[in-house]
């Protein structure tokens, strides 16, 4: 690893002559409960096997029908992506010998596909860079083949389970665009519950086509495919370490080869597949057995009516509307059941300014308490309506800051509303200038010491210790802006 | 058991020889057990399919089982289907629950399906006693059945002549009388061509008409299943029982299906019968006077001809051996050893699949799925592939234009009576014998093959009705009509010692 180590450490001087090029396929796994093409259920983890029935394990005499649940889905992305939906598109046979593909050919969509042309919306940095895709397509997976020792076993569960491909155009500049690419796809599909898009469990896996060439080059540079990556921190490692590849090969004016590559997450290297198993002729050609696939009004009109508004949308209207920084942002829309509690708390917000104040609370108290009880914030013990009438407590003054903080606690772990906590406990601040200004007496009183030191003496940090001594006094009650002036007034300075 | 004797009262038709709907009748009336039907029929297959060849499979068990099912039924005055206690035998591409399905391939040696074809399913929801599986060209490729893995199929008429193909073992088993009627599949004649070659009735309705869930593929967008048998009333009879639509076949047609046993009015005045002349060029003069002598008959009862053309007949022999060799290299890569059928094991996985399919194949096979194989290569497949589409489109236009002056077509079936075993040199040769038969596939129509005489040699000759999609009535109509006037009455192949 010292090799990738130095390669990634001259990395920034490299990217300055040379211009990576990088194109993702991405595949997602269509939460459907039964197969693309037959009633065959879909599960992970399950037996080896026992989610097959005659089709999914190629039969003779079986056929394909075709389960418009999926259609229901990829729709879903292609609108979310603004892609042109095919009215009529087609599937196509794609062909090739191997154990986990039953048919000997995969049903997927070729020169007709369901979507193109559409663009996905990545979230990177502070901003966002519209991405262009190529297209959307419908395919069937392939089942699973384990090689253990000198022999394979082959597992058919996951087989004709119904994907999509998203092909980006290959305008992808770095690692790191790349990494961001799948992080936004994997938001929106979960977003729209399209996909779990787990990558540990396959269900959502990437395929990255990458080049290289001068900066002002147009011409693009011969590029590899690499396979295999099934993880985010992988995408960009695996990339990364495939420029420095090529740019070393180039540097000592060598020639990339075209080929695919598998990336080895254990060696952190990709190595070349055996070019036999790249070199198909897939021999595309429609599937008979399958009619064209057929998008109407009413399908297409269901689709637009329940499609909630983006992530990207999103993110860029809480930065605008409420002021919410970039990355704060980011994380409120890193899953939709975050989103829209706070979107509902704002809702039911007084007044349209605390849209920042409403966001620290989420980010801060809720989310902290969220994960501490490793609860998902659909089961949160505090709704939007509760949080945001505790921070209207804050807000006018009827509680502090660091009283509410304690309210929120208990509220979170009793389901009280904090109203009632307040209420009970006797918690409200204390505001009223002529009980602050007797207790403030009275502590100066006690410390006629530290009293000259400040007032005399010029001991600043001082004054830290009498408002200390006023929230003693009052549980934290103390309203800490009137304490504040109060004491100045009272010791003099 | 007892079975019934074929001699009987003095003029009076063996039972083997009933029909379809006799069968179901005396039964249902008590005349007769399905269990006495089916052992005539058992016993006659042990008879004759020695020499014959027709079957690959007589499910003994489960046939017994079935007709038994049938009589318990009947003692307990409990509701018969339409079928019950017919004894029906199936091409071997029409997938069996736990009966051997081969395809009459090697490559499916052994394979035990664990579930039936729609079809099957249909015939046997009617009370159909399904006896066994038919001997057929390996994956339904071939016009004579010379093509199986398996056995030698004889033509009964003469035994040294093949029953034709694909489905010769279904046309050789209804017309010696081993069963009542039989299924074959027809992906560019292989039900009509055979029917002709052994004087049964063959009908290939239109693509859609009957589910292909559980038929061995060859070629997906040609093959459709249909029924062989000794009348055209059986037919009208079996196709009833089989056709409809079935969501799990995607190309399955959501129509209603008519009643086609009242479409046999016995009345063919008005009907206007097309005679595409491209259909009457180069054919036997027998089979010229056989289908010449249809048509007058036709004209007598009221028929009017209309002489037209389809002119994109040429193309279709071409179009179809780039359609089909297509579809089914497609159809055909998931015979690789790894999960059913015959595997010959190999250390590497390369040379295990070529192993097993140089094995597992035979040479028609291997040739169509190379021709296939080429046709969709990359680059090539606009050339290919697409062209023979567009044709199939002219093709299809040509028909479509024709119906527009005519109810139905009347051709040959076949230029000529059946072959004699070895006759066609080459595949091209053989290829030929179908040029009749293909458009009908590659347009989606619905065609019939009925008897209309015997050549000078007391070999059978089959006249075609085309119809329009899915018009499988009016071909009934017709050729019930043909039947009557120019068919084979009660003349029966004598080619195999004890078939009458």
């Amino acid at each position: 690893m010292t090799e990738g180590k130095q390669s990634i450490g001259g990395l920034p001087a490299m990217l300055e002559v040379w211009e990576p090029v990088i194109g993702l396929e991405v595949h997602v796994q269509l939460a459907t409960k039964s197969k693309a093409f037959s009633a065959s259920a879909v599960s992970f983890g399950a037996e080896p096997n026992s989610l097959t029935d005659p089709l999914v394990l190629g039969l003779p005499g079986t056929l394909p029908a075709f389960n418009h649940a999926a259609l229901a889905l990829a729709l879903r992305l292609g609108v979310a992506t603004s892609s042109q939906i095919r009215a009529k598109s087609r599937f196509a046979r794609k062909h090739y010998f191997y154990p986990d593909l039953p048919k000997g050919y995969q049903i997927s969509q070729f020169d007709e596909p369901l979507c193109e042309n559409g663009h996905l919306d990545v979230i990177i940095g502070g901003g966002i860079k519209r991405v262009p895709l190529q297209r959307i397509h419908l395919e069937e997976d392939a089942g699973k083949t384990t090689h253990v020792g000198a022999s394979s076993h082959v597992d058919l569960n996951r087989a004709g389970v119904p994907l999509v491909e998203v092909v980006s155009a290959p305008e992808l500049g770095s690692a790191e665009e790349a990494g961001e690419f799948m992080r936004s796809l994997h938001r929106l599909v979960r977003w729209l519950d399209i996909s779990e898009a787990d990558m540990e469990k396959g269900q959502l896996r990437c395929d990255a086509n990458v080049s290289i060439r001068l900066r002002g080059e147009d011409r693009l540079g011969t590029r590899t495919e690499l396979k295999n990556i099934n993880s985010f921190r992988f995408v960009e490692h695996a990339i990364e370490s495939e420029i420095v590849r090529q740019i070393r090969i180039l540097e000592a004016g060598g020639r990339i080869t075209q080929e695919t590559r598998l990336w080895d997450a254990d060696r952190g290297q990709s190595l070349p597949m055996r070019s036999k198993e790249a070199a198909n002729d897939y021999r595309y050609f429609p599937d008979p057995d399958l009619p064209p696939l057929v998008v109407d009004g009413a399908t297409m009109g269901g689709v637009l009516r329940t499609l909630p508004e983006l992530p990207s949308t999103r993110f860029d209207r809480y930065q605008r509307a409420h002021g919410i920084s970039a990355g704060d942002a980011r994380t409120l829309v890193s899953e939709r059941a975050l989103a829209d509690y706070f979107d509902a708390a704002v809702a039911v917000h007084p007044g349209d300014r605390s849209g920042r104040t409403i966001a620290n609370w989420v980010l801060t108290e809720l989310l902290g308490a969220l994960h501490a009880s490793g609860t998902p914030i659909a089961r949160s013990p505090i709704p939007p309506a509760t949080l945001s009438a505790l921070i209207v407590l804050v807000e006018n003054g009827t509680i502090s800051g660091k009283i509410g903080k304690e309210i929120f606690e208990e509220s979170y772990r009793t389901g009280e509303g904090p109203a009632m906590i307040v209420e009970r406990r006797g918690l409200q601040q204390i505001s009223d200038t002529a009980t602050l200004w007797e207790i403030i007496n009275r502590v100066v009183a006690a410390s006629p010491k530290q009293a000259e030191a400040y007032t005399v003496g010029g001991k600043d940090g001082l004054f830290g210790f009498f408002v200390g001594q006023v929230m003693k006094e009052t549980q934290g009650r103390a309203n800490p802006v009137i304490t504040s002036d109060l004491l100045h007034k009272r010791l003099g300075r | 058991m007892s079975t019934v004797s074929s001699g009987g009262p003095p003029g009076a038709v063996s039972p083997a020889f009933w029909s379809v709907a006799d069968i179901a009748q005396r039964i249902a009336a008590g005349e007769i057990t399905a269990t006495q039907i089916l052992e005539t029929m058992l016993a006659r297959i042990e008879a004759i399919d020695g020499e014959l060849g027709a079957f690959l499979a007589v499910d003994v068990a489960g046939a017994r089982a079935a007709a038994a099912e049938v009589d318990r039924r009947r003692a307990a005055n409990a509701p018969l289907g339409p079928l019950a206690g017919v004894p029906i035998a199936l091409k071997d591409v029409l997938v069996t629950r736990g009966l051997a399905t081969t395809a009459a391939s090697k490559i499916l040696q052994g394979w035990i399906p664990p579930y039936d074809a729609h079809v099957v399913e249909q015939l046997r929801a009617a009370g159909a006693v399904v006896l066994g599986k038919l001997n057929c060209d390996e994956f339904a490729m071939g016009s004579s059945t010379e093509n199986s893995a398996y056995r030698v199929t004889r033509n009964p008429w003469d035994p040294a002549r093949v029953p034709g193909g694909s489905s010769g073992g279904s046309s050789a088993a209804v017309a010696a009388g081993l069963c009542a009627a039989a299924l074959g599949t027809d992906t560019g004649g292989s039900i009509r061509q055979p029917a002709a070659f052994c004087g049964c009735v063959g009908m290939k309705p239109t693509y859609g008409r009957i589910s292909r869930w559980g038929v061995v593929a060859f070629a997906s967008s040609l093959d459709q299943v249909g029924p062989l048998t000794r009348s055209v009333a059986d037919a009208a009879l079996v196709l009833q029982t089989i056709a409809g639509f079935d969501p799990r076949d995607s190309t399955s047609l959501d129509a209603p299906v008519p009643r086609f046993t009242d479409a046999l009015t016995g009345e063919v005045a008005g009907l206007r019968i097309g005679l595409p002349q491209e259909y009457f060029e180069a054919m036997d003069d027998d089979v010229r006077a056989a289908v010449a002598q249809t048509a007058a008959a036709l004209v007598e009862r009221g028929a009017e001809l209309v002489e037209l053309s389809l002119p994109h007949t040429k193309l279709a022999l071409p179009a179809y051996y780039l359609v089909a060799p297509a579809e089914a290299s497609s159809n055909l890569a998931r015979y690789d050893g790894v999960r059913y059928g015959l595997r010959a094991p190999a250390p590497e996985l390369l040379e295990m699949y070529a192993r097993t399919r140089g094995a597992g194949f035979g040479p028609e096979v291997k040739r169509r799925i190379m021709l296939g194989t080429y046709a969709l290569r990359s680059g090539y497949y606009d050339a290919y592939y697409k062209k023979a589409q567009q044709v199939r489109t002219l093709i299809k236009r040509d028909f479509d234009r024709a119906f527009r002056y005519c109810d139905v077509l009347l051709t040959p079936t076949t230029p000529t009576a059946a072959f004699r075993f070895g006759a066609k040199a080459t595949p091209v040769d053989m290829y030929q014998a179908d040029v009749f038969t293909l458009s009908c596939n590659l347009a989606g129509l619905p065609g019939i093959s009925v008897p209309c005489g015997l050549t000078g040699d007391g070999l059978p000759l089959g006249a075609q009705l085309l119809g329009r999609p899915l018009d499988e009535a009016t071909l009934l109509r017709a050729g019930a009509v043909i039947e009557a006037a120019v068919g084979l009455g009660e003349r029966r192949p004598s080619g195999i010692g004890g078939i009458a």
